[in-house]
């Protein structure tokens, strides 16, 4: 499904501020099939988020390509969806109003294949009983009338999680998606998406620095290490989604198998 | 606006009028004539030569408000999304924003012509910094991750402006708006007090004052009063209309 060839980007190029250009990735290669579940680790600064950015198509590479079902990534992917740690939700829109956001956008624009896809729900009813069934699913139905800033971080990061998959997107990217949640609401909700993926069999790469949460989302797991990135390590993990095998002598070596991965990479300079 | 709010502004109006008729008796002199007098006097200047005067100031506020208001709002968004010509451009505003702009008066009067633009111009300029000011302050506050996150529900150019830049700056214009709109009055009252024929500042000083019309005075600040008070209700209901319950502070 994705295809990503000969990737090369970098931070510095062009910014006044630095004085040279820092490579993250040199002709990086990576192919990720449909309906897998990935995650992405590393230490701060590797680039993992950057991937992300890249391929959700707001940051452009400085060579390679980005293809994804066939069509090389210039601009947002319609059927792309995007969480992040930081919810982004409009703080003067309620969670009901945030939720149809996409769907509006989509509306303004009509279906024009570069903004919205060619074929979208118009019916307002359809439409509308789109966003209140992810409501329900995320559990945030009894919230919708109220404002981001009346919220927990936990139903903040439901709603950004009830606004993507409103769109219905075939290809979902989280970064650091429960990063800033307490460890309970962290677990309940990676949950909620690891059973998300099993039923809907969408394709998913979650960026983490969380080793266990890496073990846990990615049936997949790519390490990326500080400094320049020019070939994929890629990890085969039988245990995404096995939360009650979590305290397991497999489960933990798996753990300590990647603790040593990222280990064994130099550490960073920045303090 | 609901009745209680309605009520008491009725409330204040009665308190007001009183008082002023109180003053007036005490006082006793020509100087201070009672509402008694001035109120139908006024009633009766409006439906002819007074109410031109309105209409002309009138004019000349909402002008300054719309031209201000174009200008300053993409320039704030602009200067809030893009951090580094913010740090090139804020010492600059940072100096230019507290120096009471009236002081330009002549240097407008001279470079600008006497046209009622200049007079526009000087109003503008006062209200402008203002909008410019908080509009600013409104698009830093919007994280770099919120327009990320818009971006990837497809929203191009035109979407974040309607969805995210709009909604973001317009609460802020119209708060800017409403308390700058008494220092905008109070300039048009300066700037019309010369070169022009028409605006309530000329009536009140030239037409009447200076000839000890102390009646027909009255009419004329009643109506400079009015259009300050009117402009800053009128954007204070648009701002009550558009402000979401859950932002009240």
């Amino acid at each position: 499904m994705i295809e990503i060839d000969l990737l090369t980007f970098g931070y510095g190029a062009g910014h006044p501020g630095s004085q040279q250009s820092e490579s993250v990735y040199q002709d990086f290669s990576l192919t990720i099939g449909r309906g897998e579940a990935w995650s992405i680790i590393g230490p701060s600064g590797c680039g993992k988020s950057t991937l992300l950015l890249l391929l959700a198509g707001l940051n452009r590479s400085l060579s390679g390509r980005i293809i994804i079902d066939g069509e090389e990534i210039v601009r947002p992917r319609p059927r792309t969806g995007l969480v992040l740690q930081d919810h982004g939700l409009l703080p003067w829109a309620t969670v009901a109003e945030n939720t149809r956001l996409g769907l509006k956008i989509r509306h303004f624009y009509g279906p024009d294949g570069r903004h919205s896809p060619l074929e979208m729900e118009t019916d307002p009813v359809k439409c509308e009983a789109r966003v209140q069934y992810w409501l329900e699913w995320l559990g945030i139905a009894a919230l919708q009338e109220k404002y981001p800033s009346q919220l927990s971080r936990g139903q903040r990061q439901r709603a950004a999680i009830a606004r993507t998959l409103v769109l219905e997107p075939d290809l979902l990217l989280l970064d650091e998606p429960f990063s800033a949640l307490d460890a309970p609401i962290r677990e309940e909700l990676q949950r909620v998406m690891a059973g998300f993926h099993e039923e809907s069999g969408l394709t998913s790469i979650t960026v983490t620095h969380d080793i266990e949460e890496a073990t846990l989302t990615g049936e997949k797991i790519l390490v990326l290490t500080a400094g320049e990135n020019r070939s994929a390590h890629v990890l085969d993990n039988e245990f995404a989604g096995a939360f009650e095998r979590r305290s397991e002598v497999p489960f933990l070596e798996r753990c300590a198998e990647l603790r040593l991965l990222l280990g064994g990479v130099p550490a960073e300079e920045r303090t | 606006m609901n009745r209680s709010t309605v009520l008491s502004a009725l409330g204040g109006l009665c308190m007001f009028l009183l008082l002023w008729e109180l003053a007036a008796m005490l006082l006793n002199q020509p100087v201070l004539p009672g509402p008694i007098t001035v109120v139908p006097l006024f009633l009766q200047g409006m439906c002819g030569d007074l109410g031109h005067h309105f209409l002309a100031s009138a004019g000349r506020v909402l002008a300054a408000i719309f031209l201000a208001t174009i200008a300053a709002t993409p320039l704030g968004l602009a200067l809030g999304q893009m951090p580094r010509l913010d740090r090139l451009v804020n010492p600059l505003i940072a100096i230019i924003y507290p120096i009471p702009k009236i002081i330009f008066l002549p240097v407008i009067y001279v470079l600008m012509g006497i046209s009622d633009f200049s007079k526009i111009f000087l109003i503008a300029i006062i209200i402008f910094f203002q909008i410019l000011v908080v509009v600013r302050a409104e698009a830093r506050a919007l994280r770099p991750e919120l327009i990320l996150s818009v971006r990837s529900l497809g929203a191009g150019r035109r979407a974040l402006f309607r969805y995210v830049y709009l909604p973001a700056s317009l609460p802020a214009v119209l708060t800017a708006l409403r308390v700058s709109v008494g220092t905008a009055v109070a300039v048009l009252f300066i700037a019309e007090q010369s070169l022009t024929q028409w605006g309530l500042g000329y009536y009140i000083v030239i037409e009447t004052w200076q000839v000890l019309m102390y009646d027909e005075m009255y009419t004329g600040i009643m109506g400079m009063a009015l259009l300050g008070v009117l402009l800053y209700f009128a954007l204070y209901a648009v701002e009550l209309r558009l402000r979401p319950e859950g932002c009240q502070d």
